[in-house]
């Protein structure tokens, strides 16, 4: 993840990806991106933009002119907690919200996050407990979220544990759904339509390579 | 009157208050709920940042299970979790909307043995209450007007935005309106649909933190009782980490925050164990008996 320098960065054109903004666009309702005139209501109507390294609607702008790398490594996107603050109030109509979310995951499929950053492994964790149980059971989530990012944060939260036991509300129960193989059925149907859509999507396949091979995951 | 209930992971886990609270009011007012049988996880933010295909998929499983078990193609299903509620719409939505994920989730759900014909209606128990049962038959039920209690009437976000449209988008008012109908006051609140930092509180917490923080201090300073709210995430973020703003903002913070259907319950005369009011941090019962003018009545 880059520090902001304190000024902004540059690149020459021939660096850009002009690819990506072509990408990004290929969600549905994508296509409104293009629309987007600069007016910057987004960033003044999110209410984490404060916290962010590039306002939303610079997101828009770098995603555009193809700064595939500034815009996937940026803090901006994790912080998107999903308010659709900002969406609402777009006069362009752009689905910004869900803009961050298509951006959150090319970031994960790339891999370009630090390995313990919390809100990537939220989403892992997240993900593999409903895979296998269809299903998601929030203290054992909790407790493997801060054992995968920070296990210090385990003790810093026991009062806050022993909080949650005494009033009934902790359980490490596993919420299972009764028809696992159903929902395997179903997700792995959605797996092999991707494929035959995107012929496997060998672009970020390529990009995950290159990314591997310069080290960044 | 019969609803299909989604209950969600957090209402089975650690907002079961929610969901007791939410059972025992709808039963006072003679609705029947009906859990949907073999719910899976909604695909909720977390899931949706990994694989939205996937979470439509999830998603549309639920829809098509609540379209089955109402034995009708307009079922209503009830989801009181805000994360819920937004991506059973947004999946909605999108499968009316987009044929490219129209044509994967149908064929995902034929191999599951699955169809959906996109005619079950997603609804909050906000709405239910306010738009189908209605404010008066509610008020005529109140055995405990919750007098004088001032209310801080918060709807965080995903409820109001960016599909429903049972309330206005930034300024709601159906809870407002639904407090006053069980006697209680309302406060002035203009961050009412402003985010509580959602799972940032557990993943960024230097970020989560300050938002939730913020509401309550706004709630304090316009002379709010207590906080209601509509969701379990907002419920956690806004009562749980009290002790940890106080430390950290240096300003002692005990403000109860509840879930609107526990309040709706008091009103309604519901023992407290019902309600889940047991499982608050932050005990409900003193500011209730300060607003009754010391008069600790026990139901």
């Amino acid at each position: 993840m880059h520090e902001w320098q304190g000024q902004p960065r540059f690149r020459y054109e021939a660096e850009l990806d002009l690819r990506f903004p072509e990408e990004v666009a290929s969600m549905p309702g994508g296509r409104a991106l293009f629309n987007c005139i600069q007016c910057g209501t987004c960033s003044g109507t999110c209410p984490l933009a404060t916290y962010m390294d590039y306002s939303p609607r610079k997101i828009i702008a770098m995603t555009r002119a193809g700064f595939r790398d500034e815009v996937l490594h940026s803090f901006t996107i994790w912080l998107c907690a999903s308010c659709y603050a900002c969406a609402v109030e777009c006069p362009r109509k752009i689905k910004i919200t869900d803009f961050m979310s298509e951006l959150k995951q090319r970031a994960i499929q790339e891999g370009v996050f630090p390995r313990r950053f919390p809100v990537a492994v939220l989403a892992r964790e997240f993900y593999d407990s409903v895979r296998k149980w269809g299903r998601n059971s929030e203290s054992r989530l909790v407790l493997r979220l801060y054992a995968k990012t920070n296990p210090l944060q385990l003790f810093r939260q026991i009062r806050l544990g022993f909080k949650l036991l005494r009033t009934g509300r902790f359980s490490l129960r596993v919420e299972a759904i009764e028809h696992p193989e159903e929902l395997k059925k179903l997700l792995s149907a959605v797996e092999s339509a991707k494929r035959d859509a995107f012929g496997l999507g060998s672009d970020h396949r390529t990009h995950q390579a290159a990314e591997v091979a310069r080290g960044v995951t | 009157m019969k609803y299909l209930y989604y209950p969600g992971c957090s209402l089975k886990g650690t907002n079961r208050h929610y969901e007791e609270s939410v059972l025992a009011v709808f039963k006072a007012l003679d609705v029947d709920l009906e859990e949907l049988a073999d719910w899976n996880c909604c695909g909720a933010t977390a899931y949706m940042a990994v694989d939205e295909m996937k979470a439509f998929a999830l998603a549309a499983r639920n829809l098509a299970l609540a379209e089955q078990q109402g034995n009708s193609t307009a079922a209503t299903l009830m989801a009181p979790c805000s994360g819920c509620y937004l991506v059973l719409s947004k999946t909605q939505h999108y499968l009316q909307e987009y044929s490219e994920v129209s044509h994967t989730i149908d064929h995902a759900l034929k191999a599951a043995r699955l169809s959906y014909s996109r005619q079950v209606q997603i609804r909050h128990p906000l709405d239910l209450l306010v738009n189908e049962l209605g404010l008066q038959a509610i008020a005529s039920k109140v055995q405990r007007p919750l007098q004088g209690l001032k209310v801080a009437c918060y709807y965080g976000c995903q409820i109001v935005r960016p599909y429903a449209a049972f309330d206005d988008q930034v300024n709601p008012t159906s809870m407002d309106h639904l407090m006053k109908s069980l006697g209680a006051d309302t406060v002035d609140w203009p961050l009412k649909t402003r985010c509580c930092g959602g799972s940032l509180m557990g993943t960024v917490p230097d970020v989560g933190l300050p938002l939730s923080y913020i509401l309550l201090k706004e709630a304090q300073k316009r002379g709010a009782d207590v906080v209601a709210t509509v969701c379990p995430l907002c419920q956690f973020n806004l009562e749980c980490y009290q002790d940890k703003m106080s430390e950290q903002f240096k300003e002692h913070l005990e403000l109860p925050v509840v879930y609107f259907t526990q309040l709706m319950g008091v009103a309604l005369g519901i023992p407290e164990r019902q309600l889940g009011l047991q499982r608050l941090f932050i005990p409900l019962e003193p500011v209730l008996a300060k607003r009754e003018g010391g008069r600790h009545v026990r139901v």
